[in-house]
């Protein structure tokens, strides 16, 4: 074994993190259409939920969709659990970011079950969430999830989700 | 068409995420409701496979089950989501429209009980079932 290799210049490490995760959220339409982003810090993922008018399911006090809620949660859990494998095949360099195109995108978890607990009527501003892996197992994973607006600590929703985890094809 | 079928659906198309999903009422009864989400591109959640993502699905789940508690007799006003949880059975089939199916199973004087499940265009087994308990708000 030779010694310590000389650690990666910093754009280099940022530009493959970044470009891997660009890669994973752009594939997907649906995020797309609720317009929903990632802020990356080291490993740690922050999704934000730009509001917009089409997310109101409450016309009148102008309360976000429940729906939409469910959908940023949901979403926030999947990329979350995504980048969490994809992190080691990426840093190790079994994963190219160059490669990462529509045909040889890593496969997404499935859900199993997901509770949503809507804990106060979400406002019409941008919401943030963050996922916690509770379990990762081989078969599946179990992921919480909480979403807050103005205030780290007043949660407007949290869930629970089982997911199945995609099979390794080798 | 009945005037209950005609204000429930006019309520639908004002919510805008509701209407932005393309979700239409099919069916309004005495605490029980029928939305039906025709497959849209800007859905899908694999597009590996043109799944529409569950998050699409949870937000049908969550205006048919509200839907039904504001059709219920004794519950006169609007309602929130207190909890709703979603079992996805199996992935609805690319193309297909999707439709749900609500019936509140009790209602008190606070809260009414919701169960849900949506079917994909071969109406066999559902795709997803759902159960959530939400507030019933007076006039």
């Amino acid at each position: 074994m030779s010694g310590r290799t000389k650690p990666e210049a910093v754009q280099v490490v940022k530009k493959r993190r970044d470009g891997a995760l660009n890669a994973l959220i752009s594939g997907v339409p649906y995020i797309n259409f609720l317009g929903i982003e990632f802020d990356r810090r080291g490993d740690e993922l922050t999704a934000i939920l730009p509001f917009s008018e089409k997310l109101i399911g409450n016309p009148i006090i102008k309360a976000l969709h429940g729906g939409a809620t469910a959908s940023f949660l949901e979403v926030t859990s999947i990329i979350t659990l995504s980048w969490s494998y994809l992190w080691e095949d990426l840093e190790s360099g079994v994963l190219d970011v160059e490669k990462m195109d529509s045909e040889h995108m890593p496969r997404l978890p499935k859900t199993i079950d997901f509770t949503v607990d809507y804990l106060r009527s979400g406002l019409p501003r941008d919401a943030y969430a963050r996922a916690r892996i509770n379990r990762s197992g081989r078969r599946y994973a179990s992921v919480h999830v909480e979403a807050w607006q103005d205030n780290r600590a007043k949660l407007f929703a949290q869930a629970t989700g089982h997911f199945l985890m995609p099979q390794r094809r080798d | 068409m009945s005037d209950k079928m005609r204000i429930a659906g006019q309520f639908i198309a004002a919510l805008p995420f509701s209407d932005a999903l393309n979700m239409s009422l099919e069916d309004i009864g005495d605490g029980s409701a029928v939305i039906s989400m025709p497959y849209d591109s800007k859905l899908v959640g694999d597009p590996r496979t043109g799944v529409v993502h569950g998050g699409a699905v949870s937000a049908l789940m969550d205006t048919c089950c509200g839907a039904a508690v504001m059709s219920h007799p004794s519950s006169p006003g609007g309602t929130a989501t207190i909890d709703l949880r979603i079992e996805y059975l199996r992935a609805a089939k690319p193309g297909q429209k999707i439709t749900t199916r609500a019936e509140c199973y009790h209602v008190t004087r606070s809260v009414a009980f919701v169960r849900a499940t949506a079917h994909d265009e071969e109406d066999t087994n559902p795709v997803a079932t759902a159960t959530g308990s939400f507030v019933v708000e007076g006039k």
